[in-house]
């Protein structure tokens, strides 16, 4: 066996448009090269804000869980929807609290703050680290191969229509050059009023 | 959840000197040649920091998708598929200890509630402790509600228990199948769950060296919606194949069906032999 972030394989991938941002993940399952589920997506809605989830399939599912519950709890006492940039550090400081024992994953947060109306994504390491970007975020098993399709395609104040054109295009090329991710993917497009959820089918081998 | 059931805690006593030391050693070991983060024992599974942090082994010493501990169980036989209205799950029927056989009438399944069974292979004692521990925790729920978990929320709170585990001081080496009828919503469901305890809904399942076999023929012929006859067919066709290739003799397989009128088990003649090119 290979680290923990690469036995079940997974990509996920974000990106800031005009007014607009989005965020996409494939949806393999597998256990090292054998496949076992081509419906396991990585992509978790809270309210406003997205949470991208790659690495350690069962901590993918314990950390949505226990975001659920903490983003949940918050809305009840906060009585108001938590903003992107609140959960960035959430979602830091929860990853911290395992410092010397870390969940196996690289989460992504997208989505678009309601006071200011400005888009926001961030990427994290297991231990929780930020990282703030302009343009882009990518994770998972196919991180590099995002990295070039990303740092290739993407350019700025895209329009809601071509940030899905481009972030697709981005991910389904990056994922059929890693043998651990694809089998399809999920794309959410957010706007200011309006959230687009789109399967794509992508290759099946 | 109440505490009368947890009889881990006596279990956690008795071992704990034993593997404090030795994992103590592990971490040592990793921890000088680890590439980046430090990381204690506290909170990760203990293969986990192993694969983590120690130096990769070359691949091509290691056959086994699985850690080295779960051996035994890649050759027990776990399978599961959905169709219409029904769930079948098939265990082995085989105990195995090593290369010996002790008993070829093993059930590898409990009943949770009424409409839903789990399937378990994995090292011997943790198999039955962590499935009885379910399964009394299951029914002291329908008891204390007066009405069953669902399949799913039954598939999630074994993978809750199974995940605390995971990062306790001895976690359970077990892999599950969990078979279900939701009545709500009226249809079958089969959920899959290995010992890293991820959790996956699928319309057809194996565990051990069976997915290597069974999943390719499943891929060709399953669809959703088939009939009981046509699942026991291509039942029929896995476990056949498995009598073809697998080296070792599962003593056949213990089939339970699960539909709208609860758990029953099938009749499964296996004297038949197969042929082999």
């Amino acid at each position: 066996m290979g680290s923990p972030f690469s036995i079940n394989g997974g990509a996920c991938v974000a990106m800031v448009g005009k007014d607009c941002v989005a965020i996409a993940c494939d949806l393999r399952l597998g256990m090292q090269a054998l496949t076992v589920s081509n419906n396991f997506p990585k992509i978790f809605p809270y309210g406003d804000v997205y949470l991208g989830l790659t690495g350690l399939a069962t901590d993918v599912s314990t950390v949505s869980d226990l975001f659920r519950y903490k983003v949940n709890m918050y809305r009840l006492r906060e009585e108001r929807p938590i903003s992107p940039q609140t959960m960035a550090n959430l979602v830091s400081s929860t990853l911290y609290e395992r410092r010397f024992g870390p969940y196996f994953v690289s989460p992504v947060v997208a989505g678009i703050n309601h006071t200011t109306g400005k888009p926001f994504i961030c990427g994290f390491d297991s231990i929780g680290c930020i990282d703030f970007a302009k343009d882009f975020i990518v994770s998972g098993t196919a991180s590099d191969q995002l990295f070039g399709t990303c740092e290739g395609l993407w350019e700025p104040d895209l329009a809601p229509e071509d940030l899905f054109e481009t972030v697709s295009q981005a991910l389904l090329n990056a994922v059929d050059r890693d043998a651990l991710s694809g089998w399809g993917a999920h794309v959410y497009i957010i706007e200011k009023d309006k959230v687009t959820k789109r399967l794509l089918k992508g290759r099946q081998d | 959840m109440p505490s009368i059931f947890r009889t881990r805690v006596q279990r956690a006593a008795f071992h704990r000197d034993h593997h404090r030391q030795s994992l103590l050693d592990i971490y040592r070991i990793s921890s000088s040649t680890s590439d980046s983060r430090a990381q204690t024992i506290d909170d990760t599974p203990a293969d986990l920091i192993l694969t983590a942090l120690t130096p990769s082994t070359p691949t091509s010493s290691s056959p086994s998708p699985h850690s080295s501990r779960l051996y035994s169980s890649s050759t027990e036989v776990l399978l599961g598929i959905t169709g219409k209205d029904f769930t079948i799950v098939a265990a082995s029927k085989a105990a195995m200890r090593g290369a010996t056989i002790l008993k070829a009438s093993d059930d590898k399944t409990r009943a949770l509630n009424s409409h839903s069974l789990m399937a378990f292979s994995g090292e011997a004692g943790d198999t039955i402790q962590f499935a009885e521990y379910i399964q009394a925790n299951i029914q002291l729920y329908s008891m204390r509600n007066a009405m069953d978990l669902s399949p799913s929320a039954t598939a999630n709170f074994v993978r809750g228990e199974l995940a605390r585990a995971l990062r306790s001081r001895k976690p359970y080496t077990v892999n599950l199948l969990l078979g279900g009828y939701d009545q709500i919503t009226d249809k079958p469901s089969l959920y899959w769950i290995d010992y890293l305890a991820s959790l996956a809904p699928l319309p057809y399942a194996a565990h051990g060296y069976a997915q290597y076999y069974c999943l390719s023929i499943l891929d060709k012929h399953h669809h959703p919606d088939i009939t009981f006859e046509q699942g026991m067919k291509i039942l029929r066709m896995c476990t056949d194949e498995l009598k073809r290739r697998l080296p070792v003799d599962f003593k056949g397989v213990l089939v339970k069906v699960i539909t709208k009128d609860g758990i029953r088990e099938e009749e499964y003649a296996d004297d038949h032999s197969v042929a082999c090119p």
